[in-house]
């Protein structure tokens, strides 16, 4: 395992030391001590490695992730994950605003609670809250499933495409055309998938799923005085 | 962007570095903001007399005969406190009321940052480094106290458009972010005798604030309302004689990170202002809700 002092190395030589990991790399397990809150640590890697980051961190943790698992024992800033592309980033705490945001692919666990805009724009990613959830969440979300096993903020899923939201507690509101769907033995086997991968105890059976009611898809002239 | 700190002690014996880990959270968010930095201490309070903080840009030469003067067309024990461009002035309570007059009379160059009991403010231009260090804050001690680093949107970098902006007796605020309707409510705020002095879009947060309480709104009700009222992106810290409060607009994208433990609450626009605060690793640490007016008091 390599030990990285983020203080005493600073940001630039960790990330350029994490891409230069290839696929064949044998250096597959890296410490990251000492964070203290930085900005986009382990962002951008592109190889089949654990980061083990031991502290909070600030904004962007982990984005743009390819193939990599980046564990985060501590709670995270602003857009962690963001533009995942495949791989793993869990959070052992809590994370704040726009977590996930327009992530392609791999999974996002957050143990704690998430703040607003969680998973805004996703297009694939998957991602699992363990706690709650802010405001506008899951916002013109495209594909993929946000999972939420505690509650949701106002104005849940606006303007949402054909992500799938499973939430298990309350939702102060819903968004514009996003409504409550039918939970089908499809998506009670999809989640408990997705909660064994992220480590979750809930039952997919407790969960209520949403979706987009597919009205804002196309203009409609009956519309055309909002504009 | 802006970077916003703020510490308010439980632990009487943090108090003597108040300064000190203020100045290093402050710090810290320099790149949130470097074209003005400015912090606002609570320390002890003598309800017999009143402060106020003043400012000059000659500040060796405009103050120097100003004790004597204030002393003389005031009627009052006066003690002037010189520290760099801005100084402390203490008046016996019972003749505040034609201080500002007063001073404009003996020159109209000098501003008033802050009137209160308690309440010291020091601003300038400059990072948060040659700021605090150019006051001393490092070795100030006090109560509570807030601190703001400015990235200028909405009006010019000068000393005026400094945070943090005294609003009322004791009061004061700062803010991240960026109103858009300030320019109507200025206007309004002018017509109802309010005096705003810059075009800076925080000022009329500020002078928002100080008129909703001139119509007997406590500080808690003035917040509220501002959720109504401010149309824009906000997050406020403000200050009191006792205590400090924080609230967010409803969209909260302006960031907030607090903290808490048995010896302090803490306020950073970043979790990486409050790192170095004594035992942060095991500190209560949260994001504040939007559109929630949370308060501390002593």
């Amino acid at each position: 395992m390599l030990e990285f002092d983020l203080q005493e190395n600073g940001l630039r030589k960790l990330n350029s030391a994490l891409h230069d990991q290839k696929d064949s790399t044998n250096q597959t397990a890296w410490e990251v001590i000492n964070p203290k809150g930085s900005h986009a640590i382990a962002v951008g890697i592109d190889a089949p490695i654990e980061v083990n980051i031991k502290g909070s961190t600030g904004y962007y943790c982990g984005g743009m992730n390819k193939q990599a698992t980046i564990n985060v024992k501590g709670s995270v800033g602003p857009g962690v994950a963001e533009n995942m592309m495949s791989g793993k980033v869990i959070i052992e705490g809590d994370a704040s605003q726009y977590a996930g945001a327009t992530g392609h692919g791999g999974l996002l666990v957050i143990k704690g609670n998430a703040s607003s805009r969680c998973g805004i724009s996703m297009k694939g990613i998957n991602i699992v809250v363990h706690g709650n959830i802010g405001h506008m969440s899951a916002f013109m979300a495209q594909s993929g499933n946000l999972v939420v096993c505690g509650d949701a903020g106002d104005a849940l899923g606006d303007s949402l495409y054909e992500a799938k939201l499973f939430v298990r507690g309350s939702v102060k509101s819903l968004g514009a055309d996003c409504e409550k769907k039918e939970m089908r033995p499809e998506h009670i086997e999809l989640l408990r998938q997705l909660l064994s991968e992220a480590d979750c105890d809930a039952k997919p059976e407790e969960f209520t799923r949403y979706g987009s009611a597919r009205t804002l898809y196309n203009f409609d002239i009956d519309n055309s005085d909002a504009y | 962007m802006c970077g916003i700190v703020g510490l308010f002690l439980k632990d009487a014996s943090l108090e003597r570095d108040l300064g000190n880990l203020l100045s290093d959270m402050l710090v810290t968010m320099t790149d949130r903001g470097p074209d003005s930095a400015g912090i606002a201490i609570y320390s002890d309070k003598d309800a017999s007399k009143e402060k106020f903080t003043i400012q000059s840009e000659n500040a060796h030469q405009d103050f120097k005969d100003l004790p004597n003067y204030l002393g003389k067309y005031l009627n009052c024990r006066v003690d002037v406190r010189i520290n760099d461009s801005h100084a402390v002035v203490t008046l016996d309570g019972s003749s505040t009321g034609k201080f500002s007059e007063t001073l404009k009379s003996f020159n109209p160059e000098i501003r008033i940052m802050s009137r209160g009991s308690s309440l010291e403010i020091y601003k300038e231009v400059g990072f948060p480094k040659q700021v605090t260090e150019r006051f001393k804050i490092p070795q100030m001690s006090g109560r509570h106290g807030i601190g703001h680093t400015r990235m200028a949107t909405e009006s010019a970098v000068t000393t005026m458009g400094a945070h943090p902006f005294n609003t009322g007796l004791d009061q004061c605020l700062v803010h991240n972010g960026s109103l858009s309707n300030h320019n109507s409510l200025r206007r309004k705020l002018r017509r109802e005798g309010i005096h705003i002095e810059t075009e800076n879009d925080t000022e009329v947060g500020a002078a928002y604030l100080t008129w909703k309480m001139q119509n007997g709104a406590s500080l808690g009700e003035a917040l509220e309302s501002s959720l109504e009222d401010l149309d824009g992106f906000f997050t406020f810290v403000v200050g009191t004689e006792d205590g400090f409060g924080v609230v967010r607009d409803p969209i909260a994208c302006k960031p907030a990170v607090m903290a808490e433990t048995d010896q302090y609450v803490a306020f950073g626009s970043e979790y990486r202002a409050l790192v170095n605060l004594p035992g942060i690793e095991s500190a209560h640490v949260w994001e504040p809700e939007p559109a929630t007016v949370y308060f501390w008091k002593h």
